[in-house]
């Protein structure tokens, strides 16, 4: 019988970046899962959770739970919103009828660099990507999940893939959400400095579990003429040996 | 008169743009990370005792008014007078009057942060009394008419040229060079009249000790005991929530302090104040007076949600991790607590006034809440007054997008049409050309950022082509 897993899209990378999502699921089915997509899905609710509307956040947070509840391993190419489930949903629903649900599917899902690791025990994915990439380690994933070897060991395993170390690799991005265009000067800056230390590893792409930080990114270097250019994780896993 | 969010703005723009400050102050805080992750490396277990840390202080709030009472008997019996002031004007109002009656006309102070909260120099120099900052920090800021920039290292903005151009100005006949050390020997000498003219030494206070009643305070410059000790009168302006519970809590608290604000094994003059000059004694002030303030602190005490805010032991270490601060500096804030700590104290300090917005000038890193020595959940507490800011102010534009927000999030069907349509009216709005110009309605965005290339379909219509296979 083949192992299932049920993948949870974030919102805007099912309208924006959809390559993230198919590229995902084909490293899923590469090492043997059968994917399922609840197509009831919509957002987690972080956008609502992170501006201070808990109310919005709670109505999203209770229908995830509900429409992934009955999933034994749900897997997500998002650290961020990995964490907005397994870390926000309990404290967001704890006098809900569902806070129960809500602790268990937390327990059930997986950001994809730690599925693929962590449970899968998969390092080696196939994939071939010979080029330099430098790593940015997004924060929540960092911060609130605890990732820090999984998705090194994962770019490791990849043929022709050369990986160049970043400077003050844990800075933030500087995107933040709604942070990104309220203040957004900030934001930019921080983007600026973000980009000075990925140009100043002179690697071809620069590479996260976050597709939020890496539009961000992806805007300021190509906004600011620097030539690193940005690609998922799950991109770079899903490119196929010659 | 702009509002508090309209400057935070104004300064942010300018400084976030400005290249020179952005590197001076990346740089001189480089300096100090790389002091602290030494001094890290010099403890048996950080996270052991940052642990204890924690345990400490949150003993001590809870046991707020216990511990207070506790030390105002103890410091008291040894002559000391303590006073309870609720708001700054109550502190400022007790100082003030206090300078009068004994005739001070020269006051020294030791750096001091709840001084600045009440803005008491000011108050003492309408008076017509000369106040003096003995910290070379604060002395140098105090100099240029600024406040702090930094909560431990006020003048962290600033270049030694700078610094030197400062002192040729204000202090021309002190100068002999322009090097480091010759720009602490000016600054020595101009501060040494002052602390043998001044009737008067203001200190704050690091830790009140409740089973030993004692006031603790650290310095590196030696100022805060010359201070503390010549002047006829000293008085400690100090926040309620600087108590602890025993003497023995300062061995683990002084080097952890230490090494979470500069990275040194313990800060260099640890200086332990129990009372006035007591009898038989054949030096320090005669009288000490001990001003507990309040100042919206006990209303943060009341909310179990907040109350960890005041486990804070004003390390800096937040400010210094923080990419936010990172980028536009201390004076950016418009407030007298920068930095993380800043953006979750400040609005609950003085709700009324307007810094909410500050709650949100964050991006969420999380940076904040792993270098904490107290470890006080930053990031939580941003997320927390983000939801009070929701709930107490109007913000009938966000509301409403939030309100559209959920209507579309509560159905697949809804958000697929939705996500359809803000594609179309991406492409289209690229396709006029629109990105950049005056008529861009994603100016925010694009105004430091490229847009992506829009997709022509979305993840869950491959899905249904090509999902189940």
């Amino acid at each position: 019988m083949p192992k299932i897993v049920a993948l949870f899209v974030p919102c805007f990378v099912d309208q924006l970046q959809p390559r993230v999502a198919i590229d995902t699921v084909k490293v899923l089915r590469r090492i043997g899962y059968r994917v399922e997509y609840p197509e009831d899905q919509t957002c987690c609710g972080q956008p609502a959770f992170n501006t201070g509307f808990w109310d919005t956040a709670k109505a999203c947070a209770e229908r995830f739970v509900r429409i992934f509840s009955g999933h034994e391993l749900i897997v997500c190419p998002s650290g961020s919103c990995t964490s907005m489930v397994k870390k926000h949903y309990p404290e967001l629903l704890e006098d809900s009828p569902l806070h129960n649900d809500a602790v268990a599917v937390g327990q059930r899902v997986h950001e994809l660099s730690q599925f693929l690791v962590r449970v899968a025990n998969v390092t080696d994915v196939g994939a071939s990507f010979a080029h330099s990439v430098t790593y940015h380690p997004s924060c929540h994933a960092t911060r609130e999940l605890g990732i820090s070897e999984e998705p090194i060991a994962l770019l490791q395993k990849v043929r022709g893939l050369e990986l160049r170390s970043l400077p003050r690799d844990a800075d933030c991005c500087g995107f933040g959400g709604t942070f990104s265009t309220k203040f957004a000067m900030i934001s930019a800056a921080m983007g600026d400095t973000k980009a000075g230390n990925i140009e100043a590893t002179k690697a071809e792409y620069v590479t996260s579990l976050d597709t939020s930080c890496l539009i961000h990114l992806g805007g300021i270097l190509d906004h600011t003429k620097r030539a690193a250019k940005p690609i998922h994780l799950a991109s770079i896993l899903a490119t196929e040996a010659q | 008169m702009n509002t508090p969010v309209q400057e935070f703005l104004r300064r942010a723009t300018e400084k976030s743009s400005d290249l020179v400050h952005r590197n001076t102050i990346q740089k001189n805080i480089d300096s100090y990370d790389l002091a602290v992750t030494r001094g890290k490396g010099r403890f048996a277990d950080w996270e052991a005792a940052r642990a204890r840390c924690s345990e400490i202080k949150a003993d001590a709030v809870e046991h707020l008014a216990s511990y207070l009472e506790q030390f105002e008997a103890r410091i008291q019996s040894r002559g000391a007078q303590v006073f309870w002031a609720e708001t700054a004007d109550d502190a400022r109002d007790y100082v003030a009057g206090l300078a009068a009656s004994r005739g001070v006309k020269t006051v020294v102070k030791v750096k001091s942060m709840v001084t600045e909260e009440i803005h008491l120099s000011g108050a003492l120099e309408k008076d017509g009394i000369a106040v003096w900052e003995t910290d070379l920090g604060e002395y140098i800021v105090q100099l240029r008419n600024e406040p702090p920039y930094h909560i431990v290292t006020p003048a962290m903005h600033l270049t030694r040229i700078q610094i030197a151009e400062l002192f040729r100005e204000k202090i021309p006949s002190e100068m002999r060079g322009e090097e480091p050390p010759e720009l602490v020997a000016a600054a020595r000498r101009a501060l040494r009249k002052a602390f043998f003219s001044a009737e008067m030494g203001i200190s704050g206070a690091n830790f009140l000790v409740a089973d030993a009643g004692m006031v603790a305070i650290s310095t590196n410059e030696g100022n805060g005991r010359l201070s503390t000790s010549i002047p006829r009168i000293h008085v400690v302006v100090t926040g309620i929530e600087k108590i602890v519970p025993r003497l023995t809590d300062l061995g683990v608290l002084w080097p952890t302090l230490a090494t979470a604000g500069t990275g040194q094994p313990i800060t260099t003059y640890s200086t332990l104040i129990g009372g006035p000059r007591q009898p038989g004694e054949v030096d320090g002030p005669e009288e000490l007076h001990v001003i507990l303030l309040d100042n919206g602190r006990s209303q943060i005490l009341a909310s179990p949600e907040h109350r960890e805010i005041l486990k804070c032991i004003r390390c800096g270490a937040c400010l210094n991790v923080c990419p936010v601060y990172r980028q536009i500096g201390g004076h950016a804030y418009g407030t007298t607590y920068q930095g993380p700590i800043g953006s979750v104290l400040t609005p609950n300090l003085k709700p009324a006034e307007g810094f909410g917005h500050l709650s949100y000038a964050s991006s969420l890193c999380s940076a904040c809440g792993t270098v904490c020595p107290v470890k006080i959940d930053l990031p939580h507490q941003l997320l927390l007054n983000r939801r009070d800011a929701v709930t107490h102010s109007d913000q009938p534009g966000t509301r409403f997008a939030f309100r559209l927000f959920q209507w579309t999030a509560m159905s697949s069907r809804r958000f697929r049409v939705m996500g359809w349509l803000s594609r179309k009216a991406l492409s289209v709005a690229k396709f006029l050309g629109l990105p950049g110009s005056s008529l861009d309605p994603m100016w925010p965005w694009t105004k430091y950022r490229s847009l992506p290339e829009v997709p022509a379909q979305s993840f869950r219509s491959w899905w249904r082509s090509n999902g189940h296979q």
